[in-house]
């Protein structure tokens, strides 16, 4: 893994942006860009929990919404819980149940790109132009999910989800740097986009299906949906508040 | 089959601040006025489920759908100019209230600097402090002549702020509300900045202290500081917006009406008048002519450029030979800062849109430049808007962007974080415009806009110049580590920087050099009126709002005259 310390493409998203370390411009957010530079290998947690969302909001049915295959779906829960694993801090991914929440969120406007602009002519552009791919999100999650399972298979004969954390690490690595090649679409973009979903999954209001108990705002000491700070907003101590959710005021 | 119907006094495309000043004021004079807005109606109703990080400030729920219309960007006339297929680096809004509704209220007035900045740089430093590549201009009006307008567009919005900044132009007459209340994280800021010697002030805010009514009526209401501006419309009716202040008025007349669902396409234009313009209903798709008296562009910077060009009026703007005004001056904003990383926990999640504190000490000409290679600089605020989780997950530098280390970094410092951040002066440069897109189409078949723009040398000096001191004001603050911005190579369409874009319609003394004059009527049509921070002929250190509501004001003022007089106002 030494050699793969680096996240170029990162670091050079970050100086074409200009805007590296999270000055807040007009309350604009980039926080989420600081310093982030390399993949260093951990042994926080290792991947062995059961895919699938092992813990969720509420007992209700859940079914697959986008994924047609559990084997497709299990590969995306396990990467995501790489992105963002279990600790002693709480649950990870499959704990937040964000691959549930990706699969509803694959199958809605943001899979089919319903908002963007997707006329022709696709032409390959430079770095600062942005995407212009002609697939779709769902497209380019279903290519870089078996992309993942064939990189498993060539890397090191076995499933994906039958890996060790390290080597789960390694191939999601590769994505990252741009090593595999992707149709229609750069590897890290793809890596991108997953890594911000799985942050989606994992703070978003639950009624999206993620962020199961809202487990992922009390890790964070995010309330949510609270009315008012009114009272507290001169406070000079940390005030912790039982977060709340939009579902549970309707 | 186009239906023309009955004509109006005045029309107005887009229904945001400038089309909603404009309505309030000509439609109070007894002007038959019809605002048409491509979005949908909405209101401070239809906020009650607001808190929604995901839907509003991630998925854009606010903001213009790409698929109908979005410009071409490159950074130089040598690239093949490529569609924004996403949304990124600015944030277009659609809809009643326009940009009005997500933004976050923080409302300045530009120095008196910046309305003769040609002129007062030449004075002070000689005509080559910056190469003739940079097409600064004065912009045919001074401060003084404009703070009028300033005063009532503060006093319609209610706006909160003390009048404690050495460095800004003179007021007559205090801020309509106090300020916000100074929080201890504002505190924190402003002990840090008093001790290296500057001058902090609170930053103005159109999130109000107190419930206030304005000179027209209309009654806004107290923020509650729930964290949730940015991006969002406010369910409280407490952060100033078109829908609860302008548009209300004008409606309260019988002189007004919004047709809502109305993309218009092109100004229509007889010798030298025009004589309305011509829409769709995005709905039905069917087309309408809507005859005016007037006719006043009021939609965002990007579509009032568009709408000149399709409609061939004005001469547009050719790096090449430096001909032509329209589309010419486009500018953006440079954003140096830096942010540190504490050891306590703070109520980083508290907050709201212009909730902050400001010094001006490296923002217009109130520093000296002689030794420096720029002009202009940066306010530098730090503010306390409400962090959320999805978008917010700082790290110190060295942290891996996933697993393990990055989980437990981005959860411990979400509340540990804070930053102080400039926003850069951007001047204007001979290869920096805007144009036509030849290849492009929006889905109503017309060519799409295009932007050619890159960050210049000035940007890159000023940059680093302004990262040093927000770097050194965070250290002040008490930070155990500080991370400042890296510098700036060329400009990424790709993530969020500002929504403060403006020229391409710049306003003037000459028609040579401007599109419009200082009453923002049209140099080659007396009836037509552009307004936004398009006519702004390069960008100040400051959100542009403030400017903009004072140069709405202005127009409406013309407007109301010229229907009387007739002729050219200048």
């Amino acid at each position: 893994m030494a050699e793969k310390d680096k996240n170029f493409s990162r670091r050079d998203f970050l100086k074409t942006s200009g805007i590296a370390t999270g000055a807040l411009i007009g309350g604009g957010i980039i926080g989420g860009l600081i310093g982030a530079n390399t993949n260093k290998q951990d042994n926080a947690t290792d991947s062995s929990s059961s895919s699938g969302g092992t813990k969720e909001a509420s007992s209700s049915i859940r079914g697959l919404t986008f994924f047609k295959s559990m084997a497709d779906f299990e590969v995306l829960s396990q990467a995501t819980e790489r992105i963002f694993p279990e600790d002693d801090l709480g649950p990870g991914a499959i704990g937040l149940a964000v691959p549930y929440f990706i699969d509803n969120q694959l199958a809605g406007s943001y899979g089919e790109n319903s908002k963007e602009y997707m006329q022709a002519p696709f032409a390959q552009g430079e770095p600062t132009q942005g995407y212009q791919s002609r697939l779709k999100r769902n497209e380019m999650f279903m290519q870089g999910i078996q992309l993942m399972q064939e990189e498993a298979d060539s890397r090191f004969k076995t499933k994906f989800v039958d890996l060790e954390g390290e080597q789960m690490d390694e191939i999601l690595t590769a994505f990252q740097e741009n090593e595999i090649k992707m149709r229609g679409v750069e590897s890290q973009f793809f890596f991108r986009l997953l890594r911000q979903a799985t942050l989606e999954g994992a703070y978003a209001d639950p009624i999206y299906g993620g962020n199961a108990n809202m487990d992922g705002w009390q890790m964070k000491g995010f309330p949510g949906h609270q009315l008012a700070y009114i009272k507290d907003i001169e406070s000079e101590d940390f005030v912790e508040i039982k977060p709340k959710s939009l579902g549970m005021n309707h | 089959m186009v239906t023309t119907l009955e004509g109006v006094d005045v029309v107005t495309v887009g229904v945001g601040w400038t089309g909603g000043i404009i309505a309030a004021e000509c439609s109070k004079e007894g002007l038959k006025v019809v605002g048409l807005e491509r979005g949908r109606e909405r209101g401070t109703a239809d906020f009650s489920m607001v808190h929604d990080e995901y839907r509003y400030a991630v998925r854009y729920e606010l903001m213009q759908d790409l698929s109908k219309e979005t410009l071409t960007f490159r950074n130089n006339r040598k690239q093949r100019a490529l569609p924004m297929r996403q949304l990124g680096s600015f944030l277009l809004g659609v809809g009643l209230g326009g940009a009005g509704t997500h933004w976050n209220g923080q409302t300045w007035r530009f120095l008196p600097y910046d309305f003769e900045i040609k002129t007062m740089t030449d004075k002070k430093y000689g005509a080559n402090k910056l190469s003739a590549d940079y097409t600064i201009q004065d912009w045919g009006i001074t401060y003084d002549e404009l703070e009028p307008y300033f005063d009532r567009f503060e006093k319609t919005i209610g706006l909160s702020g003390e009048d404690k900044n050495p460095f800004w132009g003179k007021r007559s007459s205090d801020f309509p509300t106090p300020p916000m209340k100074k929080t201890p994280i504002l505190q924190r800021f402003e002990k840090a900045a008093t001790n290296l010697g500057y001058s902090p002030f609170m930053m103005p805010s159109a999130n109000l202290s107190e419930a206030y009514e304005n000179p027209d009526g209309q009654k806004i209401n107290a923020c509650q500081y729930c964290g949730f501006c940015e991006r969002f419309g406010c369910e409280y009716g407490a952060k100033t917006s078109p829908e609860i202040t302008v548009v209300p008025t004008a409606k309260e007349t019988g002189n007004y009406d919004v047709r809502f669902n109305s993309n218009v396409v092109e100004v229509m234009k007889e010798g030298d008048k025009v004589t309305g313009v011509r829409y769709y209903d995005t709905v039905t798709f069917e087309e309408f002519i809507q005859p005016a008296n007037v006719v006043v562009l009021t939609s965002y910077v990007m579509n009032n450029a568009k709408l000149l060009m399709v409609s061939n009026i004005g001469q547009q703007y050719d790096p090449e030979t430096g001909q032509g005004s329209l589309g010419k001056n486009y500018a953006y904003q440079i954003l140096p800062g830096a942010t540190g990383f504490f050891d306590e926990q703070m109520n980083t999640f508290m907050g709201a849109g212009a909730l902050g504190m400001t010094i001006d000490d490296f923002n217009g000409d109130t520093f000296d430049h002689g030794d420096l290679d720029f002009i202009h600089g940066a306010s530098l605020s730090s503010t306390q808007t409400g962090s959320r989780p999805i978008l917010s997950n700082p790290t110190p530098p060295g942290t891996p962007s996933w697993g393990a280390e990055f989980k437990k970094a981005s959860i411990e410092n979400f509340t540990r974080t804070l930053s102080v951040g400039g926003q850069g002066a951007s001047m204007p440069h001979k290869e920096n415009f805007l144009g036509l897109d030849d290849t492009y189409k929006d889905i109503y078949g017309v060519p799409l806009l295009q932007l050619t723009y890159n960050f210049t040398d000035q940007d890159r000096a000023l940059h680093s110049y302004i990262t040093e001191k927000a770097a050194g004001i965070v250290k002040e603050m008490g930070a155990k580590t500080v991370a400042a911005s890296g510098e700036i190579t060329d400009y990424d369409i790709v993530p969020y920087q500002t929504t403060h874009n403006t020229g391409g319609t710049i306003m003037g003394a000459d028609p040579a050099t401007s599109v419009v004059n200082n009453f923002l009527q049209h140099w080659d049509a007396e009836n037509l009126f552009v307004i936004g921070a398009g006519n702004f002929a390069h960008n100040g250190g400051y959100n542009p709002t403030g400017t903009v509501g004072a140069l709405a004001y202005r127009c409406a003022e013309g407007i109301i005259r010229y229907s009387r007089e007739g002729g050219s106002l200048v």
